[in-house]
């Protein structure tokens, strides 16, 4: 390996060749401000267009400033990072930014969160120099997303997100100049464009030009209106997350504080979608297994691999880009859609309270769930199975209206029925979770064995492709993993060429899962607290008695009681969809 | 062209052809054959001449007589005349415009005297689309060369000993640029030819390709040669169709020919060429954003390093060369680099291509060899001010180059003084300004075009070029203050510091060239809020002399906001709060008793 001699600040400093100063200075304490750059570090996911031009430096015998993020660092570089032309150059581009953003940060939804709003702050400015006219664009509101992009400031990351991590290519920068701005293609709205909503776009903004739809306001009047019944669950990757909202270190696990604070917000029952992920297992499981028996008899319609489908914007994807493959997919609902249907028959029935005044709310760490409770299959006479699915962040404001603190709060259970779960569901929040919860009651019911060993590490990790084979009692199982749709894409494009190895296939649209969802705490391109969040996703698992989604008690009871059988045809009524064609 | 007794050249460039060129040709074909002088008389449509101001322009071989603003009527008169009676037509030729003696022939032209003709060697001779007569003037022989003769790294030798530098408005040595885009290792290499001709008025890129496309394709030839590479990409910009067109009937000549293709003049070398048509936005001659806009991506420029040299288009290496650069390579080859050496300045060798626009008496594309000076340019090539007026600056370099003062009239033009005196090579353009040209609009207007094509990723190009704009805009209303002067210039400081691109790290230079050199204007407009030029209306003040005022009312009738006001025959006034500082009322007065201040 070739290493590199220079001096940053007079101090030598010695890298790998390759190395760009921005890291260069960053190993030896010089912390030089970035704004559009955006590295999630091991997860191949980077954004350096070099456009914001914060992190210029002075580079000795160069004509120009050096922007540190893209300029490799070379040999006998004599790097200055706050001479008064850098420092002046610095503060001038942010208050250029500064003069064409809209000065309502009081009011902003990333306001607190918002990487310009730092950056003022961290360089201390406190007068834009030079005003003039601003950018005016129109607001654009979807199911899931609300683009503001008066806000925009160019940074590119949601391209990257949208382009090259997910492989959807809605957003783009379009027009040129001052009115340049990144949108949808002819600046169409994106609910006419082949957006996912995943989120990612939003989960990356350094300001508040994408932000969620806010439906905290609907939640806080159904809570008050005393003629309905509300009930809420939660998705496991909220309680590895909403920690970090109240100043708790990334990875704590939050999920009895999180109980106890949506009992306190006035919730009638505090249920778990880990409840419906062990129905979903039970459903899926059981479709694979199916698909699987038909397929070793020898049936050549069968079609493998089969493919998740608890993730709404994968859904979508394939909606749109793969629809010729959308008999493939499982056709088992999310959990999210699974709980919002029981609930509103099985429990609606059990404490006799009607459908219409049954309000169902979900916290999700996911913008796509917002949009999947309004797709129209979802609702029985226009009432939705899910009322309002709002996000972890959202779900920290209500706790702050509420006048919670929530640090304080004491460990609570969820309630029952629809409250209890396995370790099998809490690991839906990660990618490898669902198809390893998956293997754990497939293995048991295809064997009839009980399963030698229940964590399966082979099917863990951050890598966006994985792959595994699990030996089912002598037949070999082939498992493939893609988290991040422009994964996805790879994997379809096999099966579309005949190519394909696997068996079962697990897809995440958000790279590291739900753990990494759009509707989490923002990361602000840390990927170290993605991992965090999943480490405690699989030790929440390790401390549950109960590991295999099959084994849960209440899943048996509603089954004994309501459902009859996995793959019922009430079971297929209320628990499964089929998809379209989006192209 | 021997077989004939005589020729009649009929520009064919994009601005004759506007006037008719096309029809000047038949008409001239269709006389003839009534003459029955078609066998011995050949009429070709040509390239540019350069002589733009006076098109249609009709050249007549071999006597060299030089016809200007010739319209379709006037053919008869020329072939009754001029053919048979052997009369040249006086009142067509060009006139001394001092003199104003006809010159019969065309090497008597000041316009011609001075220039140099290497990369439009061919336009205004050949039909360009005929290859047989590029290959009568040399055509091709360099190629035959180099794969006969020359091993690459010779060749590129060659090109570094002429000292050949990028005429695209970096001004980076070609040879050098070939020889790294050579010694990068990979089994695909491309040679691309950039005919983003951008900057506003140059037009040499669109004369070379639309009279001279084959001089273009073997340079591209031996480039490819040299590097390594097979395929060859011209990017050029759909609104230059007739450019288009001769460049598609030439790469077919050369295919035919086997010029391109698959063991050209059996030498075992493949090279073909293709086009790829870009949407006209300025940012794409930028290497980076024209290769990005070839692979069907936005058009806009990313950081350098990586080089083109070494991952270009589609990720392999690329050499990105301008068309006047490609145009001076055979001639380079024909003549040798030390002939070619010999011509211009220690470090800016052989000839630049300018455009001549503004207020200048003959506008038009010059060929002049580096080392001359501007006044040599102004006054003997381009005949002076129009309207005999005086001198003030000349904007070189396009939008983002800088104004050269008197000052510099006799500093020799290369790329190093042009960018020691503030301004740049560019791609050629010239603008000359006179004494009604007010240099705070000059800038103003030079930022609104880099404002248009700015692409808008980096901060300080998009929104700084903006914010200079409005401070300008501010200035030229009258609503400058002292302020701004500073202000303008540490924001231009700025904005070519941090830009990511040369479009950015460029766009100031007409506002920092200006608050050099013309100063007090600039302190005029913000502090007395006056125009000396008296270019910016809303400074401006009109007035009526009483004394000279006769009561015609014909100010009064013509106001188009009723601003003025007065009894028939007797004097009028003009109420300061309504005006709209529009002019009629100067315009029409036949008594010059509206006054401007």
């Amino acid at each position: 390996m070739e290493m590199i001699n220079l001096t940053i600040d007079q101090k030598p400093v010695v890298v790998r060749k390759g190395t760009t100063v921005l890291k260069a200075a960053s190993s030896i304490g010089i912390d030089i401000p970035t704004l559009c750059y955006m590295k999630l570090d091991d997860m191949n996911i980077e954004n350096k267009p070099g456009g914001c031009r914060v992190c210029v430096v002075e580079v000795k015998g160069r004509r120009n400033l050096a922007p540190a993020c893209c300029t490799e660092a070379t040999e006998g570089m004599e790097i200055s990072t706050h001479t008064i032309r850098v420092v002046n150059a610095r503060r001038t581009v942010v208050e250029l930014i500064l003069s064409d953003h809209p000065a309502d940060c009081l009011i902003c939804a990333k306001s607190g969160n918002c990487e310009l709003q730092d950056m003022a702050h961290h360089l201390g400015i406190r007068q834009i120099h030079y005003q003039g006219e601003q950018s005016m664009y129109r607001e654009d509101t979807s199911p899931a997303i609300i683009r503001e992009i008066n806000k925009c400031i160019m940074c590119r990351r949601c391209e990257t997100m949208c382009n090259d991590v997910q492989t959807v290519g809605v957003l783009s920068a379009v027009n040129r100049g001052f009115q340049a701005v990144v949108a949808p293609a002819f600046e169409m709205n994106l609910d006419h464009s082949v957006c996912t909503y995943c989120g990612q776009c939003v989960a990356v903004c350094p300001t508040g030009a994408l932000t969620e739809v806010d439906e905290t306001g609907a939640v806080i009047r159904a809570l008050s209106d005393p003629t309905k019944t509300v009930i809420v669950q939660t998705a496991p990757a909220v309680r590895a997350a909403l920690g970090e909202e109240f100043g708790m270190p990334a990875g704590t696990l939050v999920t009895g504080k999180m109980v106890a604070a949506l009992r306190r917000l006035g919730f009638d029952h505090v249920f778990d979608t880990d409840f419906a992920a062990d129905l979903t297992i039970m459903e899926e499981g059981t479709e694979l297994l199916t698909r699987l028996s038909a397929y070793m008899a020898g049936d050549q319609n069968v079609k493998l691999p089969i493919l998740t489908s608890c993730c709404p914007a994968w859904v979508k994807f394939f909606e749109h880009q793969f629809p010729e493959m959308k008999d493939i997919p499982s056709t088992a609902r999310s959990p999210q859609q699974m709980f919002g249907s029981i609930a509103k028959t099985y429990f609606a029935d059990k404490i006799g309270v009607k459908r219409e005044n049954l309000v169902v709310v979900s916290i999700m760490p996911c913008l796509a769930k917002k949009y999947e409770s309004s797709r129209p299959e979802f609702s029985v006479n226009g009432n939705p199975d899910v009322d309002f699915a709002l996000t972890t962040r959202e779900l920290a404001h209500l706790i702050n209206l509420g006048n919670i603190d929530f640090k304080s709060l004491p460990n609570e259970e969820f309630d029952q029925p629809l409250g209890e779960s396995t370790g099998a569901a809490v690991i839906f929040g990660t990618t490898g979770g669902v198809i390893e919860a998956a293997v754990r009651t497939a293995y048991e019911i295809f064997t009839g064995k009980p399963l030698p060993r229940i964590d399966f590490e082979e099917l863990r990790g951050m890598d966006g492709l994985r792959k595994a084979t699990i030996d089912f009692n002598g037949t070999p199982i082939n498992i493939g993993i893609a988290h991040g749709l422009g994964n996805a894409r790879k994997l379809l494009e096999d099966i579309q060429a005949g190519n394909s190895e696997f068996h079962a296939i697990e897809i995440m649209s958000c790279p590291g899962g739900c753990i990494g969802g759009g509707g989490q705490p923002y990361h602000h391109g840390d990927a170290e607290i993605l991992k965090k969040r999943q480490r405690a996703i699989y030790s929440e698992d390790k401390n549950k008695t109960l590991r295999k989604s099959h084994e849960n008690p209440y899943i048996t009871k509603l089954y004994d009681e309501f459902l009859g059988a996995p793959m019922s045809e009430k079971a297929h009524h209320l628990l499964h969809t089929k998809y379209f064609d989006r192209s | 062209m021997a077989e004939y007794n005589m020729h009649i050249l009929v520009c064919g460039g994009t601005g004759c052809k506007a006037s008719q060129s096309e029809l000047i040709k038949t008409n001239f074909k269709t006389r003839l054959n009534e003459f029955g002088l078609t066998d011995e008389i050949q009429v070709v449509l040509t390239g540019c001449f350069g002589f733009c101001e006076k098109g249609p322009i009709v050249k007549i071989l071999p006597d060299n007589t030089f016809y200007t603003q010739v319209t379709p009527e006037d053919v008869s008169e020329i072939v009754e005349e001029h053919i048979i009676k052997g009369r040249k037509v006086e009142r067509l030729l060009y006139k001394d415009p001092e003199t104003k003696a006809a010159i019969g022939d065309a090497k008597g032209m000041d316009f011609y005297k001075k220039q140099i003709r290497i990369a439009l060697r061919n336009c205004g001779f050949i039909n360009p689309e005929n290859i047989e007569e590029y290959i009568g003037r040399d055509g091709y022989a360099a190629l035959g060369t180099c794969l006969s003769e020359k091993t690459p790294d010779e060749v590129i030798q060659m090109i570094k000993d002429s000292g050949l530098r990028g005429r695209g408005g970096g001004g980076f040595p070609t040879g050098l640029k070939w020889d790294l885009t050579r010694k990068s290792e990979s089994d695909q290499k491309y040679v691309v030819c950039n005919a983003d001709e951008g900057d506003p008025g140059a037009f040499m890129d669109r004369s070379i390709l639309e009279g001279d496309p084959h001089s273009v394709l073997e340079a591209m030839a031996i480039c490819g040669y040299c590097i390594g590479a097979d395929k060859g990409l011209v990017y050029i910009r759909a609104e230059y169709p007739l450019a288009i067109e001769r460049l598609k009937i030439a790469i077919n000549q050369a295919r035919e020919y086997g010029l391109l293709g698959n063991d050209i003049l059996g030498a075992g070398f493949n090279f073909d060429v293709e086009i790829r048509y870009g949407a006209g936005a300025f940012v794409c001659g930028e290497e980076t954003a024209l290769i990005h806009s070839m692979e069907g991506k936005r058009g806009e420029p990313t950081v350098k390093p990586p080089f083109p040299a070494e991952k270009g288009y589609n990720g392999k290496p690329t050499n990105v060369n301008n068309v006047e650069t490609f145009a001076n390579i055979p001639v380079i080859i024909n003549k040798g680099a030390e002939w070619f050496a010999s011509i211009g300045t220690a470090n800016s060798k052989g000839t630049k291509v300018f455009a001549l626009a503004g207020k200048i008496n003959n506008v038009g594309l010059i060929e002049v060899p580096m080392g001359i000076t501007l006044r040599e340019i102004i006054y003997d090539i381009g005949g002076g001010i129009k309207d005999g007026r005086e001198f003030k600056a000349v904007q070189t370099g396009g939008p983002s180059g800088g104004c050269l003062t008197k000052s510099f009239l006799d500093t020799p033009i290369d790329y190093d003084n042009l960018v020691a005196a503030g301004s740049m090579m560019g791609s050629g353009g010239m603008i000359v300004l006179d004494d009604t040209d007010c240099m705070v609009a000059i800038a103003k207007f030079y930022l609104e075009f880099t404002l248009d094509e700015s692409c808008g990723k980096c901060a300080p190009c998009r929104i700084g070029n903006k914010r200079l704009h409005e401070i300008l805009e501010k200035i030229t209303v009258g609503d400058g203050k002292i302020e701004d002067l500073d202000r303008l210039r540490m924001l231009s400081t700025v904005i070519k510091d941090t830009s990511l691109c040369g479009l950015g790290q460029t766009s100031p230079n007409p506002v920092l060239s200006t608050l050099d050199h013309f100063y007090d204007e600039y302190l005029a407009h913000v502090t007395s809020h006056k125009c000396v030029a008296g270019q910016c209306k809303a400074l401006m003040h009109y007035s009526i002399d009483a004394e000279r005022c006769t009561g015609c009312t014909l100010c009064f009738r013509n106001c188009p906001v009723g601003a003025i006001s007065g009894e028939r025959r007797a004097p009028h006034y003009i109420d300061q709060s309504l005006c709209i500082k529009c002019g009629v009322c100067f315009e029409k007065c036949k008594f010059d008793a509206v006054l401007i201040a």
